[in-house]
């Protein structure tokens, strides 16, 4: 690991019940890094994100990580209970169980909650329930408690999944200007065209490594179908690779209207 | 004058030493059941309250046999019923209804199995099947009291800890909090005020105690803190109300204190209606584990 990294995952493989779901994997990510994971479902992603949290151990392979190196994760938001009481602020706070043992929030820690709310947009929601916001504002909420201890690498699961393509804009531009401001941000994504193709450094994953690089270098038909094992066609579109299904006899299924 | 008539009735238990201690014990119990209730009902480990409270009957038998004290006997068995419980869940194949299905129950046979070989301990199963507030002695005032300080302490000082793992255990966890000692601490104090209030709510009505309480905060509040507080206020209330019932009907305290609370129940749900039928969809742990992909 060179001294610039902040996380270096180098060869790991991730056995659940003897069944490899990550094999010889390697990612490096430094300051200022912005990279995106693709692959298809049960590719690895999450597995790999939470390797380099620090949540999964790997069975082979190593990980290295930058002394005291803060880390801030953001879940799928699926996973989220939207109906437990909670309001904003309750939840921003969170990121500090660990620090604090009494139970009421100091005027300091208030004021910080405040701050990264206005930050993203979403100052004065404190008080509001987590289930009345919009899903924008909803995602923002679990960036927020994410980035309430100042974390140097932000990781997010599927980001932008569920969520319309306003919001999906939204969210993109909010963790560009995050890692503007020197965040290094990891995200996993299913969305080639809305998310991917935008990232400067992206890994195939089905497994293993497929491909990393620059979206140009790794949005090629070759890796993709390797990716997906599905064929897909890359087109250009105002200097951005653009994925789309290979339409062939083979792989359209046309739904016709039953005769009456 | 039937007013001066009710109320000298009303006040009348007042003046006798058994009901004062009854009273106090019914109250500072409601309230501890409330509090506990709170992530009992967040956890979706409603049923966990009717499954302990039979493991400690479990224990309440084994106890007796083997001659150590009941509270010890029994607290101790059912804190290792609680904690396989615990960890029968975390596994995650095993859904928590499941894992208390079969432990506590296994637990309860147990129990039954040993009166029926070797006769009932001193206590008197009928007051810890069906509580018996009136037999309450100082020892166990002092019981809920101590069992009541022990769980606000734990509450107040692990209050982040606990909520955070209560909402999102595998975020708390890769956040540093160790959430298999924060299940396990709240599993310790579950066990501990089931115990110390069996004497009041009776085996087979505690679960209700816990959770009523509970439900109903959840209707009236979106915050957790707000939550926790107005469970305990509701336990208190249910906790007096229903041993002043108890005295006055002359029915046993536990079915008084829980009918109170269900009662309460009734009117908060229809005077909040659709509302807080809609806030009660999240008094279950809705989390699907996190898939890894």
């Amino acid at each position: 690991m060179t001294d610039r990294h902040l996380v270096e995952v180098s060869d790991a493989t991730v056995v659940y019940d003897r069944d490899p779901v990550l094999v010889h994997a390697d990612l490096a990510v430094s300051p200022g890094d912005f990279v995106g994971i693709v692959g298809p479902s049960g590719s690895g992603k999450t597995t790999l994100l939470r390797v380099v949290l620090g949540a999964v151990r790997p069975a082979a392979g190593t990980v290295t990580r930058a002394r005291r190196v803060r880390v801030g994760y953001v879940p799928q938001v699926e996973t989220v209970n939207w109906s437990f009481p909670i309001t904003v602020g309750e939840c921003v706070l969170m990121a500090r169980a660990g620090g604090r043992w009494a139970p009421w929030s100091t005027p300091s820690e208030r004021s910080e909650v405040a701050d990264v709310l206005d930050r993203l947009g979403i100052a004065g929601l404190e008080h509001r329930h987590i289930r009345a916001l919009s899903g924008g504002q909803q995602q923002r909420v679990f960036i927020a408690r994410a980035l309430l201890n100042r974390p140097q690498l932000l990781l997010m699961d599927e980001p932008t999944s569920g969520v319309d393509v306003r919001t999906r804009h939204d969210i993109l531009h909010l963790l560009s200007d995050l890692n503007a401001d020197g965040l290094a941000v990891v995200v996993t994504t299913h969305d080639l065209n809305g998310i991917a193709a935008h990232l400067p450094h992206l890994v195939c994953l089905n497994r293993e490594v497929i491909a990393q690089g620059p979206p140009e270098e790794v949005l090629t038909a070759d890796v993709l179908e390797r990716t997906y094992g599905a064929p897909m066609d890359v087109l250009e579109h105002g200097g951005m690779p653009v994925v789309v299904d290979r339409m062939s006899a083979s792989n359209v299924i046309r739904l016709r209207r039953r005769a009456q | 004058m039937t007013g001066a008539m009710a109320w000298g009735d009303l006040v009348h238990p007042f003046h006798f030493q058994f009901f004062r201690n009854g009273l106090l014990v019914a109250t500072i119990a409601g309230a501890l059941c409330g509090l506990i209730g709170v992530y009992v009902v967040l956890r979706g480990m409603s049923y966990i309250g009717h499954g302990l409270s039979h493991a400690i009957f479990g224990g309440f038998a084994a106890s007796g046999l083997v001659g150590v004290n009941f509270f010890l006997g029994a607290g101790v068995w059912g804190l290792a019923s609680a904690l396989m419980v615990s960890a029968v869940t975390r596994r995650k194949s095993i859904g928590s209804d499941a894992a208390i299905g079969v432990i506590t129950t296994a637990s309860f046979a147990l129990g039954l199995a040993l009166i029926q070989l070797y006769g009932s301990p001193g206590r008197n199963p009928d007051a810890a099947l069906f509580g018996n507030v009136l037999g309450v002695a100082s020892q166990d005032v002092w019981i809920v009291v101590g069992v009541s300080v022990f769980a606000v302490a734990v509450i107040v000082l692990r209050y982040r800890a606990l909520l955070f793992t209560t909402f999102d255990p595998e975020v708390a966890e890769v956040s540093g909090i160790n959430t298999a000692r924060v299940d396990a601490l709240l599993m310790l104090v579950l066990a501990a005020s089931i115990l110390a209030t069996m004497s009041v709510m009776g085996v087979t009505l505690i679960a209700a105690a816990i959770v009523v309480p509970a439900v109903v905060a959840r209707m009236l509040t979106d915050s957790f803190a707000r939550m926790l507080w107005l469970s305990t206020a509701i336990g208190a209330v249910c906790g007096f109300v229903g041993m002043n019932l108890s005295y006055h009907l002359d029915i046993a305290s536990g079915p008084t204190i829980v009918l109170t609370g269900s009662a309460l129940f009734a009117a908060v749900f229809a005077a909040t209606g659709l509302r807080g039928m809609s806030r009660l969809r999240g008094t279950r742990r809705g989390l699907e584990p996190l898939h890894l992909s």
